[in-house]
């Protein structure tokens, strides 16, 4: 080994490097699979062919899929990293922005946005923002707005607050005639068909300089889980790190909220997969989130469209299909 | 002139309009095993979470090897004062190196990325406390005893000029209590490292402090060799029980024994 030179960089290079492989045959498979067929090797084809060719398939790829399979990665990316920071934050490993009801209050903000008639940005966005910040202040108050929280009360704080994020919601959208709010599943179990190669850049603007920031404090948060004193007497500004990344994972949940509505258990499955494989290093977890919820998203969107005979799932079925017995699974290891 | 590792100056504490530390003063020189003890509720983790920075009291005028507190940063207070709390459950597996490791973080850039020499250290830490045989271990497969001693190399891996420990032999058995206070004393023997402890267990305290804090209510009730501090009437009008005090039969040192309810009712 070399002398001076940090051996963590190694393990992060190499993990980094082989989830960005998966990544990039996600992204792949995503781009050549759909109704409209392509083919593996048709499409691998217009992708190292000249692009903008006019053909069909270029279309249907650049167009329709491009930003779909870009987005499901964006998504993928927040959810995992948001449950990796409110787990390590809350010091609770069953925590997850969907679970504690923090993505059902920014898709209230965001119906009410539009029922109000803002921009989709930055005004809905603004108004999924608030929602979140209101629910994430509302479960750390129920919780006695202690740091050190209990499982079962934040747990149980969550589903409560989950539960009635999601009456509203309901509440919201049937008394309301407006058709750009009109699908319920939407917002209940998310949904990527929607968005469109204009909505993922912005998307990709606001999320990726989160994605390097919560990066930075990740050697915080390793610390942050061995207590607040602890962490206190090690030289880790506690409120400055904690207040920083409740803040931006919040914003980067509304974000995709109100582009894609509720995709739950995506921020419990994939940081718990990664615990498993690579230990609880945030290092190494904060780009294993990003790049392995990309993945993670990007199969769960390819299963929704290609599972049904006819048409397609909204991709949160997938995801709740897989994640909520995991959850089931952990409360009770754990208990 | 011999600096003090601790200076402490009309310290007061409240929690609400409730004082738990009434105008303190005293001083630790360095390089000495100092245990502050006292009953329940006497204010004496305020008083350890007040060294260590974590409570800011008001009026304070405390100052650590000489400096005052507020003049130090963060990380350089964690270059120079490390904590070794209360047991604290952690649900996260990091293995007993990882954990040591961490105690680096005050010197290392904002991802704290360890070197050779970092890694070096952390392994002296971790075979000072004799866990070498637990580095790969996680934490949840520890016993209380040797859990203890893998949180006592991660403060040492901070390579403090002072140690703060909270009751680290409680709910230790009695092996293990011997373990972790002859390790302290090792600390301060080899190391220069001044000890402050917080302990509820008297005799210990007897056996190894250089010097005794006993507090009361937020008040300091006696300070000095462990010989003066813990005579009959102090001890009985503090705690508020009947007590015996002897030599131990190691000699030199005092032995309390608490007297059970069912020798007094004769």
């Amino acid at each position: 080994m070399n002398n001076n030179k940090p051996f963590l960089l190694k393990r992060l290079t190499a993990v980094s490097f082989l989830l960005l492989i998966l990544l990039a045959v996600a992204v792949f498979l995503g781009l050549s699979i759909g109704s409209t067929g392509g083919g593996i090797k048709n499409v691998w084809q217009a992708l190292i062919g000249e692009k903008g060719n006019g053909s069909m398939l270029d279309t249907i790829i650049w167009r329709i899929r491009f930003p779909r399979v870009l987005s499901a990665a964006l998504v993928g990316a927040t959810l995992s990293l948001g449950g990796l920071v409110f787990q390590a934050l809350l010091r609770n490993p069953l925590a997850e922005p969907y679970i504690l009801g923090i993505s059902g209050g920014s898709a209230i903000g965001a119906i009410i946005g539009i029922l109000l008639g803002f921009s989709r940005f930055p005004g809905v966005s603004s108004m999924a923002f608030i929602g979140s910040i209101a629910t994430l202040v509302l479960i750390l108050v129920m919780s006695s707005g202690q740091m050190i929280l209990k499982k079962e009360s934040l747990l149980l704080s969550g589903v409560m607050v989950n539960s009635f994020c999601s009456a509203i919601i309901m509440f919201l959208i049937s008394m309301t005639q407006d058709s750009r709010i009109h699908n319920i599943m939407f917002w209940l179990m998310g949904d990527l068909s929607m968005i469109d190669i204009g909505q993922t850049g912005v998307l990709a603007a606001m999320l990726l300089p989160a994605f390097f920031i919560i990066f930075l404090f990740s050697n915080s948060m390793n610390i942050l889980l061995l207590g607040e004193e602890m962490a206190h007497t090690m030289g880790v500004n506690i409120r400055f790190v904690t207040i920083t990344l409740l803040v931006l994972t919040s914003f980067m949940v509304s974000a995709t909220v109100s582009n894609c509505g509720l995709l739950g258990f995506v921020g419990l499955v994939v940081p718990h997969l990664f615990r498993l494989l690579l230990g609880p290093d945030h290092r190494i977890l904060v780009p294993a989130c990003i790049l392995g919820g990309g993945t993670y998203m990007v199969l769960c969107d390819l299963l929704s469209r290609s599972l049904p005979q006819q048409g397609e799932m909204p991709v949160g079925v997938i995801t709740a299909m897989i994640g909520a017995p995991l959850f089931i699974y952990l409360l009770k290891r754990a208990g | 002139m011999m600096q003090n590792a601790v200076d402490i100056k009309n310290l007061s504490h409240y929690y609400g309009s409730y004082s738990v530390l009434k105008e303190i003063s005293f001083s630790i020189p360095k390089g000495r095993f100092f245990i502050i003890i006292g009953p329940n509720g006497s204010g004496k983790t305020t008083l350890l979470k007040s060294i260590s920075g974590i409570e800011k009291a008001r009026n304070e005028k405390l100052d650590i090897l000489g400096k005052p507190i507020t003049e130090y940063s963060r990380r350089a207070l964690a270059r120079t004062i490390a904590l070794v709390p209360q047991m604290v459950t952690i649900d996260f597996p990091f293995t007993v190196m990882e954990l040591v490791l961490m105690g680096r973080s005050p010197y290392l850039g904002i991802l704290g990325l360890e070197e050779e020499k970092d890694l070096e250290i952390a392994r002296e830490a971790i075979s000072f406390t004799g866990v070498e045989h637990l580095s790969d271990r996680k934490l949840d497969q520890l016993s209380g005893g040797e859990r203890q001693r893998v949180f006592i190399a991660r403060a040492i891996c901070q390579q403090p000029s002072v140690i703060l420990l909270d009751e680290p032999t409680a709910s230790l058995d009695i092996a293990h209590q011997i373990k972790v206070m002859d390790l302290m004393e090792k600390l301060k023997e080899d190391k220069g490292v001044t000890v402050v402890m917080v302990s509820h267990e008297i005799n210990l305290a007897a056996m190894y402090s250089d010097e005794l804090l006993l507090l009361k209510d937020g008040e300091i009730v006696g300070m000095g060799l462990p010989e003066d501090v813990l005579s009959f009437e102090i001890l009985e009008n503090v705690y508020g029980c009947k007590l015996l005090i002897d030599e131990s039969p190691l000699g030199k040192f005092k032995r309390i024994t608490p007297v059970p309810g069912k020798f007094l009712d004769k």
